[in-house]
């Protein structure tokens, strides 16, 4: 467990959900990335504009990270690209289909103690750690 | 937004909203795929730091959630957007089984994806390139 960062894994988990709080009490919407990207890939009349400045806010939260720490973001990506397609396809099929990911589902679906968001975390996070372990450890691919 | 369109206050707060997501997102390393694999890796080298970014989010939220939603409409909207649906259905399941198997595969969800396209990694651009497929895929495919 040497990679265990807890303070830095704590503060980040908080610094998110202060972000979705403010979210919910200011604008009175869930912040879940999945749904604010779709909604700018199919917008409904003037609704686009909010999301996008979100996901400007997202870079600029990336970008004051690295301009703090004065170093880039340190990033392994842990598939070929190939691996990288078919799993992308996945995410945003089954993040439509399924109406949310991690942030949506996960940490604001859970906070509103939503029954379908309990259900679909937990769905997500076994299906992902079953797939890991089948192609770390039993089709022994990866790093 | 609805009555008042795109108020300068409302989407100055979207905008810092966004930031402190991303920042989140970039403190707690989750745009590192390595970090996330760490922690799905129960039989590896495990890593519980994802555990903690979920309880240091819940930790926020749960309580917060519960003050806000007891207010009549948030402070700059007439009213909360929030999902409707109440049931566990056979549509939920299979699309947070099919999420789970992609984010198994490369590491990566949504939001790290979409935040850490500013590294111009291009593992990264990759995977959000084939995940907008993905949502095309599903509009096309199933909505119309």
């Amino acid at each position: 467990m040497e990679n265990f960062t807890p303070l830095s894994a704590l503060l980040g988990g908080a610094l998110i959900g202060i972000a979705a709080t403010l979210m919910l009490w200011i604008n009175g919407r869930i912040t879940g990335i999945s749904g604010i990207l779709g909604g700018v890939l199919f917008p409904v009349k003037t609704d686009a504009l909010w999301r996008i400045l979100f996901i400007l806010g997202l870079f600029s939260g990336a970008l004051l990270f690295m301009l703090v720490r004065g170093a880039p973001i340190e990033l392994a990506p842990q598939a070929s690209p190939l691996l990288s397609i078919v799993a992308g396809l996945l995410v945003g099929f089954g993040t439509r289909l399924g109406s949310g990911c991690t942030s949506g589902h996960g940490i604001c679906g859970i906070a509103r103690v939503s029954k379908r968001s309990f259900a679909a975390t937990l769905m997500f996070m076994i299906t992902a750690v079953i797939t890991v372990f089948l192609v770390r450890h039993v089709l022994g691919a990866g790093s | 937004m609805n009555e008042r369109p795109n108020q300068p206050l409302a989407l100055i707060s979207v905008f810092v909203s966004g930031l402190l997501f991303g920042l989140g997102l970039a403190v707690s390393a989750m745009v590192n795929p390595a970090k996330v694999i760490g922690f799905l890796d129960l039989a590896g080298n495990w890593d519980p730091s994802l555990a903690l970014v979920m309880a240091g989010g819940l930790a926020i939220t749960l309580p917060a959630f519960r003050l806000v939603l007891k207010r009549d409409r948030p402070l700059l909207e007439s009213r909360f957007f929030l999902p409707t649906s109440k049931d566990v259905d056979k549509r939920l399941l299979s699309g947070a089984m099919l999420f789970g198997i992609g984010w198994g595969l490369a590491g990566l969800c949504p939001g790290p994806a979409l935040t850490s396209l500013v590294t111009l990694n291009g593992s990264v651009w990759l995977f959000f390139a084939a995940m907008i497929g993905g949502m095309l895929l599903h509009r096309f495919a199933l909505e119309s």
